[in-house]
């Protein structure tokens, strides 16, 4: 059994190194990609199927001695857990229907080699992220996820556009991986040690003596560790790359956002979940963030046009539930979010590049309209996508972000309780919106293409876990949840906070419906000038995801700009042109006595005497 | 007698290749690489047949007079951190022959002496273990490299070789004087007269003059490593140097510097390093930063690559003055690394400089689209330097920070900012030269300048294929598998560190109650 756990990320490594080294045939090239990663899955469920039963199971496999200096000693060792597994099946699984949908998608392009070196390698890393056992060796996946998801954003290199998305989104990212490791080198000289386990173990024993030592170091290193979730999550303040990284191919977003990548910071913080109990003003903090960043997200997926800029910004917002559910403690909650939001947004996504591939390319989603008519299958994959976004009832969202809302009240946590519902509100009228508009209306442009078989199959597997994906088996989650995770007992829900996240997404897609395709409440002539800059100023603000990138390039980039462009000749450099520019005058000065007259020389001799006499009298 | 062997057949290599032009055009290419694989095959049978006595830091030791009457002796010993250097060495020897066999047609045989007598020089630094015959091989090493510089470079050749020469020249003089010093007190104190590094070693000198003896030390090494005020000879002898000689400059020349540090600034002088380590640190953090942001600002790829090295030395300068363990195996790991990426990135330059005649990143732009291969490697070498887990550069730069954070918080936090600034930097350089639209501009450079031969641009032929993925396997070798590394080096990094460890426990426990 422990083979095939070493399989499992080693499988799709090993295609990416075949891939770019070999440079197979089309056919050939599918078949090495899709296979392997096929195979990972497969393995990865037969895993499921064999450990299903067990309570309480941990499965370790060494791959190899990476080094050992005094007290640092660092393995190639997986570990899997209920945690892992979960993880491991939700990448492999989705992973190798992105996959099989990109064989088809990716057909026409004559670099599909190194599309499918690159969409294995990501899933690798990002399986050696899930399966590390110690934080040095998923800091390695952690950053390989960023490196494939910067070459695939940039994947289409000949436009300068998707380069610097590409640079964007690994610069971000690795601010925030760069806190990370600070915080990893912290906890190596609180723990002495940088197995995750052991690093578990210890602070439980810590939370269970009476006083915490050193609990401010202990929250700086959460902290650290948070930003570095932040980044690769895409959460305030780091959110900005995300909406950006849509410039790469269709099935690459839908690989970072659903299965990869953007879930390994969920996955960091509910890894280490022991450790943030030890900081409970941390965790408070990541649940502020995330509502913050889950209304910010569906804010501005609200204001967009662009239809993957949209399914971005929802991600970002999706994310932010994540991340509260965290907060509160809940990182069963947050990981159940986790999957089934991987269900619907890779479902969305896929979709999405259908659509745009029958739309020749047109991402605008007023351009479209009324296309129930002649894509129904792709309106009823939108249609539950978007269902399962709004969380309307008996949706596999709407079991998880029930979950996260109610986790978040038995925190005690009201304040953010009513975040999230106003989130919940925006996303349901945002999804509603892009559904309307897309797919009722009036016909706008015909669409032409047909969806190729192995896009549908992929589609109606996607379509039916976003459905039911949402229905778990109950003894799933209860493996791993963290002791914070038992409700307080006596405390229920008051009958108003329990329907009104139930009835709100039913009533929001109603009011979009009037809004949106029966034109109520807009006004139909512009009111006062005034009122109508400030809608327009508003608009913009929601456009732009809160103007984060105005700012950050009016603090960070210009003035960095500025200066290296202002010290281009290196300043101390000119120190010493300096001083060969004074040698130089030097020797143009001293070089003037040298006449090679003898008047000369002889004068300045007789002088030289007198003087050096006059010298010796006066002494 | 093999050690000295090892720096004699690249010396006597240099002569035959020198003369062997009259015989044939083509030889003395053939001479040193012939050369260069026959140290390496002697320097690995040193290894293997000398026994591994653990309890004997010194592989090989031998002794042969010189002097006598100054009690001077042509002392050379071989531990494992020379060998690994020396090792550097020869390999990116090959590295620069690879790179040179197309490029350099005139005076070949002159070229080819000089590159093995910088070598030998370098060898012989790397294994002098008497003061005055290290000083003399410091020497040995540049004069060849001016004349490499001053004679195949490109056009402002005289500018930089100068400037190369003075300020290591300066360094060079420093280091005689404090040598010097070193001696007549160590003479002062215990009667004897040597200039023997095991001798000195023995009884650090406990002097209110130690310090700015050190000083003199630390200067002559940190002008070669180069660290922040006195960098800026090595933007201007990149641009200039011919690729070979800046790949030795950059892969081995530089880590002299780093190697002295850790031979003799660090055990000879045990306190005063302890008390120049705050600004060293703080210098070195400098370097990092500065470094960085020099080469956002550059549109030289040459530039660029050497104000990169800059940064990436500041971590050698950081980790020597942490004076912790881990810091120190980073430090030496970071020598390595760095070697290696670096020379391949100057070897892609000088091949993108040889196919475009130029190294201006806005002329250049879109190469993967005419050679993906070329850009392949120059995407994975970029990634080394921005220290990508996995590659041996992440390894030396998480030791060194793991060991800077225990003994200074604030100088480690420093450094680390540094590595946003490498992805920076080299995301840039990579965009810049290798993404986008491919240029039509060599058409159109051509018109301008009056070529009309339209020459067809080729990707990696085998030769460079082989020499650059041989330089991927070894940095991925150091990512993964950097244990066989460390454990050659251990020895002699324990011998140092233990120096400072038991002076250091105290301030240890102060800081993390700090934190």
């Amino acid at each position: 059994m422990t083979i095939l756990l070493g399989l499992i990320p080693l499988l799709p490594l090993f295609s990416a190194c075949l891939l770019i080294f070999w440079q197979p045939k089309l056919l050939l090239t599918q078949i090495i990609a899709v296979g392997s990663i096929s195979l990972s899955a497969l393995l990865a469920l037969i895993l499921n199927v064999q450990l299903w039963d067990q309570a309480q199971f941990v499965l370790q496999v060494s791959l190899g001695q990476w080094l050992s200096i005094d007290n640092l000693s660092l393995g190639f060792t997986l570990y899997l857990d209920p945690l892992s597994l979960i993880m491991v099946t939700i990448i492999t699984c989705v992973g190798a229907l992105i996959h099989l949908y990109s064989a088809s998608y990716m057909k026409d392009d004559p670099d599909v080699c190194r599309f499918f070196a690159y969409l294995n390698l990501f899933v690798s890393a990002m399986l050696f992220l899930v399966l590390a056992d110690n934080l040095i060796l998923l800091y390695l996946g952690w950053e390989g996820v960023g490196l494939c998801s910067y070459l695939l954003i940039g994947f289409w290199y000949r436009e300068q556009k998707n380069s610097q998305a590409a640079n964007k989104a690994f610069i971000i990212t690795r601010i925030g991986d760069t806190a990370m490791l600070i915080g990893i080198i912290l906890l190596f000289y609180q723990f002495d040690t940088l197995n995750i386990q052991q690093i578990q173990l210890q602070s439980q024993q810590l939370l269970q003596m009476d006083e915490l030592p050193t609990t401010e170091i202990i929250s700086l290193c959460c902290l650290l560790l948070f930003a570095g979730a932040a980044g690769k999550s895409a959460q305030v303040p780091l959110q900005s790359w995300l909406p950006d990284a849509m410039a790469g191919p269709t099935p690459v977003s839908a690989l970072i956002h659903a299965a990869t990548m953007v879930t390994a910071g969920i996955y960091l913080v509910a890894r280490n979940m022991d450790l943030f109990q030890l900081a409970p003003d941390v965790l408070h903090f990541i649940a502020i963030i995330g509502v913050v960043t889950l209304i910010l997200g569906a804010t501005s997926a609200l204001a967009q046009s662009d239809l993957k800029r949209i399914l971005a910004y929802s991600t970002i917002s999706q994310l932010g539930y994540m991340f509260l559910a965290l907060g509160v403690g809940s990182a069963s909650a947050a990981v159940f979010h986790l999957m089934t939001h991987a269900f619907f947004k890779a479902l969305l996504f896929l979709s999405a590049g259908a659509l745009i591939y029958c739309m020749h390319h047109e991402q605008n989603i007023f351009k479209m309209g009324g296309l129930r008519k002649s894509q129904p299958l792709l309106a009823f994959s939108f249609g539950i996508g978007c269902a399962a976004l709004a969380s309307l009832p008996m949706t596999s969202g709407f079991f998880s972000k029930e979950l996260i809302l109610e986790q978040t009240l038995l925190a005690h946590q009201p304040l953010l309780w009513w975040g999230g519902v106003i989130g919940a509100f925006f996303t349901a009228l945002y999804s509603a919106k892009l559904f309307f508009i897309v797919f009722f209306g009036k016909l706008n442009q015909p669409s032409t293409h047909n969806t190729p078989t192995a896009m549908v199959i992929v589609l109606m597997i996607l379509m039916l876990l976003s459905l039911v994906g949402g229905v778990q088996p109950q003894g799933l989650f209860t493996h791993f949840s963290a002791p914070a995770d038992s409700a307080s007992p006596g405390h229920t829900l008051s009958l108003f906070q329990h329907w009104l996240p139930i009835l709100l997404p039913i009533f929001t897609v109603t009011l979009a419906w009037f809004m949106f395709i029966k034109g109520y409440f807009t006004p139909t002539t512009p009111s006062e000038g005034s009122s109508v800059s400030l809608k327009q100023k508003l608009h913009q603000f929601l456009l732009s995801g809160w103007d984060f990138d105005r700012l950050y390039r009016l603090i960070f980039i210009k003035p960095f700009k500025l200066v290296t462009e202002y010290n281009r000749r290196d300043i101390i450099d000119l120190a010493y042109r300096q001083l060969e520019t004074f040698s130089s005058l030097l020797y143009r000065q001293l070089n003037r006595f040298q006449t090679g007259q003898l008047r000369h020389y002889s004068a300045s001799l007789v002088i030289f005497c007198v003087l050096a006499i006059a010298w010796g009298l006066i002494q | 007698m093999m050690l000295f062997t090892l720096i004699l057949l690249p010396l006597v290599g240099g002569v035959i290749a020198c003369w062997s032009q009259r015989v044939h055009q083509d030889a003395p290419k053939w001479i040193a690489s012939l050369c260069l694989l026959l140290s390496l095959a002697f320097l690995i049978s040193i290894k293997l047949f000398t026994s591994m006595d653990p309890s004997n830091l010194w592989l090989v030791d031998e002794t042969l007079a010189w002097i006598p009457r100054l009690n001077i002796s042509a002392h050379f010993a071989m531990d494992g951190l020379s060998f690994v250097l020396i090792l550097l060495t020869l390999l990116m020897g090959l590295v620069g022959l690879s790179s040179a066999w197309n490029e350099i047609s005139q005076h070949s045989g002159f070229f080819y002496g000089n590159f093995l007598w910088t070598l030998a020089g370098i060898i012989g630094v790397f294994l002098a273990m008497d003061l005055l015959l290290f000083f003399v091989f410091w020497e040995v090493m540049l004069v060849p490299m001016y004349f490499l510089i001053a004679i195949w470079g490109n056009e402002n050749r005289r500018y930089a070789a100068l400037k190369f020469f003075l300020f290591t020249q300066a360094g060079g003089l420093l280091m005689l004087l404090s040598i010097v010093a070193l001696a007549v007190l160590h003479y002062q104190q215990t009667q004897i007269l040597s200039f023997d590094y095991q001798v000195l070693v023995q009884s650090p000198i406990d002097s209110e003059f130690a310090k700015w003896i050190c000083l003199g030390f630390i200067i002559a090494f940190i002008v070669k490593l180069p660290a922040f005020p006195f960098h800026s000879w090595l933007p201007d002898t990149h641009t200039q140097a011919p690729t070979p000689a800046s790949i030795i400059l950059a892969a081995v020349l530089l880590k002299t510097g780093g190697y002295g540090l850790l031979r003799f600034v660090l055990p000879l002088f045990p306190d005063a390093s302890q008390f120049w380590s705050p600004l060293m640190m703080g210098l070195a953090g400098i370097s990092i930063i500065y470094g960085a942001m020099m080469a956002f600002s550059q549109t030289d790829l040459k530039r660029l690559v050497a104000y990169s090295s800059v940064s990436h030395m500041g971590f050698v300068l950081l980790g020597c003055f942490s004076l912790n363990f881990y810091a120190l195996q980073g430090a030496v790991m970071q020598m390595l690394a760095h070697g290696v990426s670096t020379a391949a990135l100057f070897m892609l330059v000088g091949l993108i400089q040889h196919k475009f005649h130029t190294r201006d990143l806005n002329q250049l732009g879109g190469l993967w689209s005419t050679l993906p291969k070329l850009s392949a490697m120059g995407l994975f070498f970029g990634m080394a330097s921005l220290g990508m887990p996995g590659l041996g550069n992440f390894i030396a730069e998480l030791l060194v920070l793991i060991g800077t954070f225990k003994q200074a918080p604030m100088f480690a936090l420093v450094a680390t900012s540094g590595l946003i600034l490498a992805a920076v930097y080299s995301l840039r350089m990579i965009q810049k030269s290798f993404f986008g639209v491919s240029v039509n501009a060599d058409e159109n450079r051509e018109n301008k300048t009056g070529h009309t031969s339209k020459q067809i641009i080729t990707d990696l032929n085998a030769k460079e294929k082989i020499t650059l993925m041989l330089m991927c396997l070894s940095l991925i070798f150091m990512g993964l598998h950097p244990q066989p590394i460390f454990n050659l080096v251990n020895g002699s990094l324990i011998e140092i560190a233990s120096l400072f460890q038991a002076s250091f426990q105290p301030e240890i426990l102060l800081i993390e109650v700090q934190l």
